[in-house]
């Protein structure tokens, strides 16, 4: 992964950066030190690392503020960070920035069951804030894998979804409003607790922009009332292309389950050695869930096992009580663990239209042969995110650049057939520079004005999302 | 006027314009002082795409909402964000096209549970003010793929440029409907009833109080249906009315119809479901004397609905300062969106001049 040279102007100036963000910050605040900043030089994209120059770590929105003033002044890159879960590189560092770690910022703020939302710092998790409303009967809805460690401030950079987004949608359809600090220091409210409001909808551009617009460091996020209850059923079939027809009837006869979950026989087999979920050895599996009280599920389960019966599914489970329910899911939320059991894998996030899903699948299939390296499927198959897993060994010489080449052909193909390149993790490092696939140098360019509006100097997150040769000359660096 | 057919005719007729141009689809729904040589988008129609299946159809922007009304409801579908048909209320005529919804982001009472017009749009192709044909998002569900210009595109009013295509998710009618009916409470008590209805598991897909009564709408299969609103009732005392009554009262709540025939400027606040019927009595008293004091509440209380004298801005912008916002969708003078702080209107400033450097598409709303 090619990275732009690092500023020597910044790196010779060093001692003085960190001694201005001292004097400007708490006691604590800034980190140096290269044995510490070594926890901040990758994020969960780990093939790639890069020690920063600094880590900063504030409490307030002020000293968020404080510290942009003086990269700004100094010229100095800054990089933000929530809880470093990127699976794209979002949050990875460069060797002449300050990462801006929002971490310490996790109080609630307010909550409020009448209007229905909850006001938080943005380092708090995801998971956390469904855990602050809880009690009273309300969660948070976007729910990424990684909820357990992810930080609503990269939720809001990704836009990031998650396996109930088919019903509940993603951040940005969850998120009401921010308080976030533009790279030259200066705060800006957008939107509030009722929502983006009128005029120009500025929020609904931040989110979703991988921090490159400005550091959200407070957020409104919507909170929904919980339903009565929820239940899975595992549906196993001897072909993709029929799991996928059944899916199409499902949404055509206008059931909206709240996940539909897909795995193929690569990852069945797989997780079934790690996590023994008892899932049937099939090529392909769906797991449905729908919520309500008892007789809504009855009655949403009772057309879904009609409908799949015209599939001929080679098994047809409905989970009877809570343990059986959390089988159901068990293999599906270990199936990363299991897959990184067999070796080191890359995940993709394309997503295609749900039409394509047995072109794509056995393309996939023959790609892998092609390149001879496995790849396994699971994915969100109601809105046709994908998350094909593709295995290599890390220290097999050549094996890395060979996983990355058949994840831009996974990837273009699924541009070729309707659909995009992230459907949920960002583009970050990881396919910035496949941005040609999908956009012309136009689309690129409207996009890039954006970020000249927010961050003339283009010192925020500067390297990611954009070709590098596109962005180039933003950067002051010769193409 | 300018009438191209296609995306490549306007983008030239935008390239070659020398002087502000006003992009008009059906005319249903623009705000603000309109100016410039009209731009008819309403030649760039019909329908890209539309697979029922993945509840996804793409079309170009100057389509009639009457036809694509009419293709989903042929496929059991429809848009879910229940757009206003603003006709009625604003005092217009024409025929509403799906580019002026996405312009002016035209959501109705489902936005309380389905989202409004921006949640539903998945992709945008636009010309902007430099002439140059400009895509973002796509027609997949999800996609984090570069910076989201639908969602600026979304209520832009035509301000950054014309759009020529909509890609847009669709739902599917739910085989019932009933509406909860809530009489006489007074307003402070009608809208506690909506607040403690959007609260409850019983996903509520519309709250809304006009002419003193209190309204809340179920929809899903028969019998969840029926099971959802006996556990409301249980709650609030209420009449009952199903099926195609139910959708009367809704198309009313959604164009205002209340407010129609009024003769003053029309207003929409957006504020907490809480605040609403305190901000609307400081409106109403600053006025005093003779006048309609009559609102539409809408999503819970979060959206208002008014008709006031001409020249309310300020009223407007005390009531609603620090607790909300408000559009005036018809009346004189500039700034309809009140208030933004300064640092959104620069903002909105700096990224206008960005796509429209020209001030091709200048139209004095921000």
């Amino acid at each position: 992964m090619e990275m732009p040279r690092p500023n020597s102007m910044v790196l010779s100036r060093r001692e003085q950066i960190v001694a201005q963000l001292r004097a400007a910050l708490p006691k604590g605040c800034v980190i140096d030190d290269p044995m510490e900043t070594r926890v901040y030089e990758c994020d969960a994209l780990s093939a790639y690392r890069c020690a920063p120059l600094a880590v900063v770590l504030p409490r307030s929105t002020a000293e968020v503020a404080a510290a942009l003033r003086i990269c700004h002044a100094l010229g100095v890159p800054a990089v933000p960070r929530g809880s470093g879960t990127s699976l794209a590189g979002g949050a990875m560092p460069s060797a002449d920035c300050v990462v801006l770690g929002v971490a310490r910022m996790n109080a609630v703020l307010d909550t409020d069951f009448e209007n229905r939302f909850i006001h938080v710092q943005s380092g708090r998790t995801n998971l956390s804030v469904t855990g602050a409303v809880e009690a009273r009967g309300f969660f948070y809805a976007p729910d990424p894998s990684s909820q357990l460690a992810c930080a609503i401030a990269g939720n809001i950079a990704m836009n990031s979804g998650g396996a109930h987004c088919l019903k509940y949608g993603v951040t940005t359809n969850n998120l009401l409003g921010v308080t976030m600090v533009k790279m030259d220091g200066t705060i800006v409210t957008l939107g509030g607790p009722w929502g983006s409001g009128f005029g120009l909808d500025l929020l609904g551009v931040v989110c979703g922009s991988e921090g490159q617009l400005g550091v959200v460091t407070e957020a409104w996020l919507r909170i929904l009332p919980k339903p009565e209850g929820a239940r899975p059923v595992l549906v196993a079939f001897n072909s993709s292309e029929v799991a996928g027809a059944c899916v199409a009837d499902i949404i055509r006869a206008g059931i909206l389950p709240v996940a539909i979950e897909f795995m193929d026989r690569p990852c069945i087999r797989a997780t079934e050695a790690f996590a023994h979920a008892g899932y049937p050895d099939c090529e392909a599996l769906l797991i449905i869930e729908v919520e309500g009280s008892a007789p809504e599920i009855d009655e949403q389960l009772s057309r879904i096992r009609t409908i799949a019966a015209r599939h001929n599914p080679i098994e047809f489970t409905e989970a009877a009580d809570e343990a059986q329910a959390k089988r159901i899911w068990l293999g599906r939320k270990s199936a990363f663990g299991a897959m990184g059991q067999m070796g080191d894998y890359m995940c993709l996030d394309g997503t295609i239209p749900v039409s394509q899903l047995s072109y794509v699948l056995r393309r996939i299939g023959e790609l892998s042969a092609e390149y001879g390296l496995d790849v396994g499927n699971v994915f969100h198959a109601g809105d046709g995110n994908m998350h094909p897993l593709i295995l290599y060994n890390a220290n097999k010489d050549g094996d890395l650049a060979k996983c990355e080449a058949l994840g831009a052909e996974i990837l273009k193909l699924c541009v070729q057939v309707g659909g995009c390149l992230s459907g949920e993790h960002g583009i970050g490092l990881e396919k910035r520079d496949l941005m040609p696939v999908q956009f012309t140098p136009a689309d690129l360019e409207a996009q890039m004005r954006i970020k000249d509006v927010f961050d003339p100097n283009w010192l925020l997150n500067p390297a990611k999302v954009f070709p590098l040769a596109a962005s180039a000359a933003r950067r002051g660096q010769d193409a | 006027m300018i009438s191209p057919r296609s995306e490549g005719e306007l983008a030239e007729a935008v390239a070659s314009a020398t002087a502000p141009l006003l992009v008009k689809g059906g005319g249903t729904r623009m705000i603000g002082d309109a100016r410039g040589e009209m731009l008819d988008v309403s030649g760039l129609s019909g329908v890209t795409l539309y697979e029922p299946a993945a509840l996804t159809l793409v079309v170009q922007a100057g389509t009639p909402l009457v036809q694509i009304n009419t293709l989903l409801a042929g496929e059991r579908q429809r848009l879910g964000f229940e757009p206003p048909d603003l006709r009625g209320l604003l005092g217009r005529d024409g025929v509403s096209t799906i580019g002026g919804i996405a312009a002016s982001n035209a959501s109705g009472p489902r936005r309380v549970q389905g989202g409004a017009a921006r949640d539903a749009m998945l992709g945008v192709r636009f010309v902007d003010g430099r002439g140059a044909a400009i895509s973002s998002g796509g027609r997949v569900m999800k996609n984090v793929t570069g910076y989201d210009l639908v969602k600026l595109m979304a209520g832009s009013f035509g301000t950054l440029g014309a759009l020529t295509e909509v890609s847009l998710k669709v739902q599917s009618i739910p085989e019932a409907e009933v509406t909860l009916v809530v009489d006489g409470l007074d307003d402070a008590a009608g809208l506690a009833a909506l607040r403690r209805a959007l609260g409850s598991p019983y996903d509520t897909s519309g709250a809304a109080r006009a002419g003193g009564r209190s309204y809340i709408r179920l929809e899903g299969m028969s019998g969840s249906v029926a099971y959802r609103a006996e556990r409301l009732r249980a709650q609030c005392d209420s009449a009952l009315v199903e099926g195609a009554d139910s959708a009367a009262i809704w198309a009313d709540i959604r164009d205002a119809a209340p407010l129609h025939g009024h003769a003053g400027d029309i207003w929409r606040l957006s504020v907490l479901p809480t605040d609403a019927a305190e901000i609307v009595a400081a409106i109403f008293a600053a006025f005093g004397g003779d006048m309609l004091r009559d609102a539409v509440y809408d999503w819970g209380g979060g959206l208002v609905w008014l008709a006031l004298p001409a020249g309310a801005d300020d009223v407007i912008s005390a009531a609603v300062d620090g607790r909300g916002a408000a559009i005036k969708l018809r009346g004189a003078g500039a700034a309809p969106f009140a208030p933004q702080s300064d640092q959104v209107s620069a903002l909105s400033a700096a990224l206008k001049a960005q796509f429209d450097p020209h001030g091709r598409f200048a139209r004095g709303i921000i």
